[in-house]
């Protein structure tokens, strides 16, 4: 299934080279869970601190559980950040 | 240094400078800076002063840290009763001026009535002079700093100065320092200009003494300084992208406030991003980021200094903006970009310089705008009102030009010095005014990020995120991880961190610390320092009471429980997209517990018992 993975900051350049504006439609596994996606595109798990399913956050202890991406998701993720 | 022991009391009317000793009973009570300078203040000020007038005073104080080895110890605050809120106005700059104050000898200055024509004050550790400024009054900041330098040919003088937008009566104006930091919220600046006070330049010699532990400070302050370093928010994520990364994470959040708070989430985010400013532009090659800097003592770094292409509409034709200066901050880039509609980075960062060079609130100033361009959406404001400009969302030229007008205190740019809430109410729609108390919102949408509605109705200064800044939780997981849809829990968060807050914010540390560090951590720095004992326990009881003491000189003001409110448009209006899709502010779910919790009526007053506890003034 198709999802749109966006990852910011020096995230970036894990992204495919088509990427535009942080943001890029990739094909994962239609049973992935959030840490397939993670590892699929190399983000280290240590880097994968906020990640915002469809904006809404997922703890670490909900990203290996299978059946939460659905096709059209958009799955976002930051290393850790602050602002203010 | 910790405490130098003495302070400075300018009297501006009759000229006489005085030296005071500090009230150390005060220092234990109220640690410095923020709280200490505040308990001068309403000992000294009645509450219902004309914020305006003569008889307001205007305080600049450090902490017991400022000038010291901590880092980020370089902070000084600027608290006076506002104009903009009629509540206790408190403005915290980091920079280095604070710095060379302390260095100089002095805890805090005390301004008080109003010189009879423009002057500054110059000091060099022990020599205190009001000078004449009329050379200087009609100047901007940038010009008018370069003129003091070159007048006392010492390029180590720190200068804090108003501009033409203080001078004209813009009631959000700015004291900036260093050129490009301010204390910016409020209308501190107004205040400073209607004392006819148009800088305070320091030259600090003295260097650092009166640490009651020097071994131990030494030993904390390194410690500490490697949690900083060894963080990842402050050892990587700020320096790098700076405040500014968090354009996007608000956005996909759906808690950008957008176009006057109308919508959730802004289209035109990226381009005005903290990710966008690293990228090269396509016209010149060049990023709009030139590079981070840091304060006085700061390890963290989080400054974004900028440039804005030389064929930019805004800058063409303009050489002295082709430089490098200081360049977006997060709640700046909001107010100017999503709260607008405008999503040119370029001539957001343009419009900043132009807030920098005459020393007025982004925020606040943004936030007029996009209310303005409502208006302008509704035809109540037309061109007649402007002079020409067509006032649409989204119209850089438009918030260019404005900005401009504004910035000299000329044409529409004088209503927008009113603030939101005067200029809705003058255009007769007040509920457009997205304010609390008069002051105008930062960056986030408290329909999306719920503790933050309570953060913004309870600030003692009106709507404000540095009085506790739950996003840290809510949305960064700092020091845990909460809810932001979810109210329950809310009210005692938000009070964990007012009450640290105002302790750090009176300490001469800048809050950012608080990303890696907790009064754990800045305890015993302080403890070090200071006489006396200083546990986080104390800390965070110091904390509390200045967060009563503000709200006592509130009351005193008059203003009142029903002052602790949200626009109808955050309580009534459900947001449209996004995860908070369907919800409003939750206020009436988390106030009453708030209430409550801080030992206050039912109708928001302070009770004996909780004065008591504090061991408030009468």
């Amino acid at each position: 299934m198709n999802i749109t993975l966006k990852l910011y900051a020096n995230l970036s350049g894990l992204l495919p080279a088509r990427a535009q504006r942080n943001a890029a439609e990739v094909e994962v596994a239609d049973n992935a869970s959030l840490n397939t996606v993670i590892d699929q595109f190399k983000v280290p798990r240590e880097s994968a601190h906020l990640v915002l399913l469809n904006g809404v956050f997922v703890c670490h202890e909900d990203r290996d559980r299978p059946g939460r991406l659905q096709a059209g998701d958009v799955l976002a993720i930051w290393p850790p950040v602050a602002g203010g | 240094m910790a405490w130098t022991k003495q302070i400075l009391r300018v009297n501006l009317t009759n000229g006489d400078v005085s030296v005071e000793p500090l009230n150390m009973g005060w220092a234990q009570e109220y640690l410095g800076q923020r709280g200490l300078a505040t308990r001068y203040f309403v000992a000294e000020v009645d509450p219902t002063v004309d914020a305006l007038g003569p008889d307001n005073k205007l305080i600049m104080a450090t902490g017991p840290l400022t000038g010291t080895m901590a880092s980020t110890g370089g902070r000084y605050s600027v608290i006076t009763k506002s104009p903009l809120t009629g509540t206790i106005a408190c403005s915290n700059s980091g920079g280095f001026i604070g710095a060379a104050l302390k260095n100089a000898g002095w805890d805090m200055i005390i301004f008080e009535g109003k010189a009879p024509s423009p002057v500054y004050l110059y000091v060099e550790d022990d020599k205190v002079e009001i000078l004449p400024a009329d050379d200087l009054w009609g100047k901007s900041v940038w010009e008018a700093d370069e003129l003091i330098h070159k007048k006392h040919q010492d390029p180590q003088i720190r200068i804090s100065c108003v501009g033409r937008a203080a001078e004209s009566g813009c009631l959000f104006s700015a004291i900036v320092n260093d050129l490009h930091r301010a204390a910016g919220r409020s209308g501190v600046g107004t205040v400073m200009a209607s004392k006819n006070l148009k800088a305070v330049a320091v030259r600090g010699t003295k260097g650092v003494g009166n640490i009651k532990d020097p071994i131990r400070f030494m030993r904390e302050v390194t410690a500490q300084k490697k949690v900083l370093a060894d963080n990842a928010v402050t050892g990587q994520g700020l320096p790098t992208y700076g405040t500014q990364v968090l354009m996007n994470v608000i956005n996909e959040m759906g808690a950008l406030p957008t176009r006057n708070m109308r919508e959730v989430k802004f289209e035109g985010a990226h381009s005005v991003s903290g990710e966008a400013m690293h990228e090269k532009r396509k016209t010149d090659g060049k990023p709009n980021l030139t590079r981070n800097a840091g304060c006085f003592g700061c390890t963290i770094a989080c400054g974004r200094i900028s440039t804005v292409d030389q064929g930019h509409f805004s800058v063409a034709n303009k050489p002295e903006y082709w430089g490098n200066s200081g360049g977006l901050e997060y709640e700046a880039a909001w107010a100017l970009g999503p709260d607008t509609g405008v999503d040119d980075l370029d001539a957001l960062t343009y419009v900043n310089f132009l807030c920098n060079e005459d020393g007025f609130d982004p925020i606040s100033y943004g936030s007029t705008v996009a209310a303005a361009m409502e208006l302008y959406d509704m035809g109540v404001i037309t061109k007649e009102d402007t002079g020409g400009i067509e006032l649409t969302f989204g119209s850089a030229e438009a918030l260019v030009k404005v900005t401009e007008l504004t910035a000299k205190g000329e044409g529409f740019g004088k209503i927008l010095g009113l603030g939101s809430k005067r200029m809705c109410e003058k255009y007769g729609h007040p509920e457009l005014s997205m304010t609390v108390k008069g002051q105008e919102f930062p960056a986030y949408d408290p329909r999306g990020i719920q503790g933050m509605g309570l953060t913004y109705a309870t600030s003692n200064r009106g709507a404000c995120h540095l009085r506790s800044y739950t996003v840290a939780s809510e949305v960064l997981g700092i020091p845990v991880k909460t809810d932001p849809l979810e109210t329950d829990g809310k009210p005692e968060l938000v009070i964990a961190f007012q009450d640290a807050t105002a302790a750090v914010d009176s300490s001469g540390l800048c809050l950012f610390t608080t990303f890696a560090w907790s009064l754990e951590n800045i305890a015993p720095q302080i403890d070090a320092a200071c006489e006396g004992d200083w546990s986080v326990e104390k800390c965070a009881e110091v904390g509390a009471r200045i967060w009563n003491l503000e709200r006592d000189f509130n009351m005193r003001a008059g203003l009142t429980g029903a002052d602790d409110t949200l626009p109808k448009r955050l309580l009534k209006d459900a947001a449209n997209v996004g995860p908070a899709q369907g919800k409003v502010a939750g206020l009436d779910l988390m106030l009453p517990k708030y209430y409550e919790l801080r030992g206050w009526t039912t109708d928001g007053q302070l009770t004996d018992e909780t004065r008591s506890r504090y061991r408030l003034p009468a």
